[in-house]
């Protein structure tokens, strides 16, 4: 136990987010479901207005900042020493104080569930709403507290993976044969930290307004409630890349090894990451089309939001480029890698929809943008996330996750995932607004709302088996040994867990594939690239 | 709720048809990537035989070039159709123009003034196929004004009206509600559009502004205890809650809540929070004669 709550070796801490994680994506989950359950049927009372806010808010906040920004933290954390043939973060200890700021964060936000007043003002808590006269009890301070000490978190853990990924890279690997996982890892790093501390400051006004009687965001004295929207999205829109930039790595690891080819594109690969990260900051009030700014600041908006489809499209046709040709084995993470660019595409497509502004004057904030935020975030990067857990979890566990659980696993969260929310695309059509606890009995509402409720029941299952897989195979899977995959990058170097020291010897790095040129003598990647 | 694919404006005829080619342009290239990605996976796959590994191949300067001018071309074209469409339905924020109407968002309801002094609540009357200059305003939280048929919808943000162009091409009723989240009763902020033809559109407006009969018998009654209890101190123009000059009038209750009935406005008068969790009024003790006498009121208030 102490040696877990001490824990400052980066696999243990890795595996610290992950579980956390994981725990707080179950309760995320749970939270969903009470909505699904409340929008069943037109005109159902199953939970009190008030309370189904609390839902989605919570909802909202908790798959954001205690899953998906930890999770991915976590493989970052867990991975990156092992691809660059490190043996330990750069800053170790930082590496466990950001760990624990973040999990403090998750466990103060879940507090004010017993305070009696949980947040409800939704994640992204528009002024003046969040503000003291329309939301009276304590449940927006416990969420702007929780997210300061998140916001930390997740800034002492990018400065420690950006010094690591800058310093501790294996003799000969220099930037530009790093994995791609660590390259998205160390472009993500460097988005949080020039995004959060605008979510650090917009928190810091709030609680301003709400405890010591600022008046930042009130206009009758002089303040400005879409001062909020612009910080707030300022930090809201890279967020979005923050979370999806290294499920991208992922991929770019998986596709290629299961079929056998290398990335296609590789600094192509990298530079559109880069790319994304410069667009992701010029795109925010794309979530203020809605607002009167003015038609030439919209439009210029329209344009950089529209931009970041181009970088985003070479990445897919690179995928697609990868494996074309290629000797395709379809493991379970492979499956899920795929899955991931058919669901992902539909999320960046409907994104295309919302940049042209007026398209977005009609459906903003209607079912169309859950569609589409869920295709992103659940068929973009949870998809990665479960393609990257039955790749990487033999290397963490030392055994292999099981493979016909897991293809159960995977057809009931694609069958789920898309009956409950590829619908909402239509409920958003019919003019279903987002964050409504009813609805009336309008033509198709109820028929399209129950399907979507049947397949977040499904999903629910298909995730439930696969935290049965996970705790099945830590103790009765196959064992893994230390490269399973046949793969090429330096985590299967070393053994299955990795000891504490992970490399006895830091391999000489010539190529972005050692293991490849250490298989192939014949044709070692160095001599061709 | 309307769709946009239902549009009965010019502003909204020219949304849906942006939006038909984005959703083309959208369903083109879904099928692109799809069928890359399926007939890879078929053509592809290996079926457990341990053979040599592929021909590894690094990239390609042709179809890397290829794939970032394509995807350019289409959002460049997307971006010149988006301007020519936002000039077109975008109305003047500062012209100086007197407008045709004043919207404003409440929590948790609408109403509108007209240049003549009337007002409406929850029903807004418009004159058929003419186009209003319509200005958007909140008293206290963002709202979002949505009539999906009928025009863009835009935030009402206290502190910063804003205009937009508002349209019905042909006489009818059409939906509208809140699309910006604003509290525990966001869902229940509907309203309707009535689009009548001139005439009698200007015959209802004239309604608006004459005075009411005395109220007779029970409803007199009514009507002093209206003031005595305090009502009037809400409900009324300007005041925290809605107003309730002709609400026998309106076919919807607590912005969409229930339907105008005798029971249902009753159970605003005995137990406001069970009539619409979280809102505003308080509760207010009557007796079961002053209640009668208050919905007698009520119910004449034509």
């Amino acid at each position: 136990m102490s040696a877990w709550l001490c824990a400052i070796d980066h696999k243990r801490v890795g595996i610290l987010y992950m579980l956390s994680a994981l725990l707080f994506f179950l309760a995320g989950g749970m939270e969903a479901m009470v909505m699904r359950a409340q929008l069943a049927a037109p005109n159902l009372k199953l939970v009190a207005p008030e309370v189904y806010n609390q839902m989605f808010t919570m909802h909202g906040t908790t798959m954001i900042f205690l899953v998906a920004m930890p999770v991915l933290t976590g493989f970052g954390v867990y991975l990156v020493p092992l691809m660059i043939g490190a043996n330990e973060m750069a800053l170790p200890r930082l590496g466990a104080l950001s760990f624990w700021l973040q999990l403090f964060g998750g466990v103060l936000l879940y507090i004010s569930f017993a305070s009696g007043s949980a947040p409800d003002a939704g994640w992204f808590s528009y002024a003046p709403l969040s503000e003291k006269p329309f939301s009276g009890g304590a449940g927006l301070d416990y969420w702007a507290l929780a997210l300061l000490l998140i916001t930390g978190g997740s800034i002492g853990s990018a400065v420690n993976l950006i010094v690591t990924i800058a310093t501790s890279r294996a003799p000969g690997m220099t930037m530009r044969l790093v994995p791609l996982f660590v390259w998205s890892t160390f472009i993500t790093s460097v988005m949080i930290i020039f995004a959060l501390p605008a979510l650090a400051a917009s928190l810091v006004m709030l609680l301003s307004d709400r405890l010591l009687h600022a008046r930042f965001f009130d206009p009758a004295q002089g303040g400005s409630p879409l001062l909020w929207q612009h910080y707030f999205w300022i930090f809201g829109h890279p967020e979005v890349y923050i979370v999806v930039l290294p499920a991208f790595g992922m991929i770019s690891e998986i596709i290629p090894v299961f079929s056998r080819k290398t990335i296609f594109g590789y600094p192509l690969m990298a530079t559109s990451s880069v790319a994304i990260a410069f667009l992701s900051y010029g795109v925010w009030a794309h979530h203020m089309f809605a607002v009167a700014l003015g038609r030439n600041f919209l439009a210029v908006f329209a344009a950089s939001s529209m931009l970041i489809a181009v970088p985003t499209g070479m990445k897919i046709f690179s995928w697609i480029a990868t494996m074309w040709g290629g000797a395709i084995r379809f493991t379970t993470a492979m499956l899920f890698a795929v899955a991931f660019l058919l669901e992902f595409t539909i999320g960046g497509l409907s994104g295309v929809a919302f940049a042209t502004v007026p398209v977005d004057w009609q459906m903003t904030d209607t079912y169309f943008v859950v569609a589409h935020i869920h295709y992103v975030l659940f068929g973009g990067t949870v998809f990665a996330l479960f393609a990257g857990a039955y790749y990487w979890f033999p290397k963490i566990s030392g055994r292999m996750l099981d493979e016909s659980l897991g293809r159960w696993n995977f057809w009931l969260v694609v069958i789920g995932f898309n009956a409950a929310f590829f619908v909402q695309h239509f409920l958003g059509l019919l003019g279903m607004r987002r964050r409504v606890y009813t609805y009336p009995d309008l033509p198709w509402f109820g028929a399209l709302n129950v399907i979507s409720t049947i397949g977040a029941a499904i999903l629910a299952f298909g995730i439930l088996l696969f935290c049965a897989n996970v705790l099945m195979s830590l103790y009765f899977g196959a064992p893994a040994g230390d490269d399973p995959w046949n793969a090429w990058t330096l985590e299967w170097a070393a053994a299955s867990p990795p000891p504490l020291e992970n490399f006895a010897e830091i391999p000489r790095v010539r190529s972005r594939r050692p293991l490849w040129d250490l298989k192939h003598p014949e044709a070692p990647d160095w001599t061709r690239a | 709720m309307g769709s946009p694919f239902s549009p009965h404006s010019a502003q909204t005829h020219l949304i849906a048809a942006v939006f038909s080619v984005v959703l083309v342009i959208a369903g083109v290239i879904f099928l692109v990537v799809a069928a890359g990605v399926i007939y890879s996976s078929v053509r592809y796959r290996s079926r457990g035989v341990t053979a040599a590994e592929p021909r590894q191949v690094f990239g390609s300067r042709k179809l890397e070039i290829l794939w970032t001018v394509v995807p350019l071309a289409i959002v460049t074209g997307l971006f010149v159709i988006t301007v020519r469409a936002m000039v077109l339905i975008d109305a003047p924020q500062e012209s100086g123009q007197t407008p045709d109407l004043v919207i404003t968002g409440h929590q948790w309801w609408w109403d509108a003034r007209y240049p003549n002094g009337a007002l409406a609540t929850g029903d807004i009357h418009i004159p058929a196929a003419r186009r209003l200059l319509v200005r958007i305003e909140s008293t206290d939280v963002i709202h979002d004004f949505w009539v999906p048929e009928l025009a863009r919808k835009m935030d009402a943000v206290p502190g910063r009206p804003s205009y937009i162009w508002l349209e019905a091409d042909a006489p009818g009723t059409y939906s509208g509600a809140c699309s910006e989240f604003c509290g525990a009763q966001h869902a229940w902020m509907r309203f309707r559009m009535i689009a009548e033809p001139e005439a009698s559109f200007n015959a209802w407006l004239l309604r608006q502004i004459q005075p009411l009969a005395e109220p007779t018998g029970a409803a007199a009654e009514g009507a002093r205890l209206f003031r005595t209890k305090k009502c009037e101190d809400c409900h009324a123009l300007g005041k925290k809650g809605p107003d309730l000059t002709h609400v026998a009038t309106r076919e919807f209750l607590g912005a969409g809540i229930s339907r105008n009935t005798p029971e249902n406005l009753a159970l605003w008068l005995t137990n406001p929070q069970a009539a619409k969790p979280g809102n505003r009024m308080p509760d207010t003790p009557l007796t079961a004669n002053e209640r009668a006498a208050l919905l007698a009121y009520l119910e004449s208030l034509q």
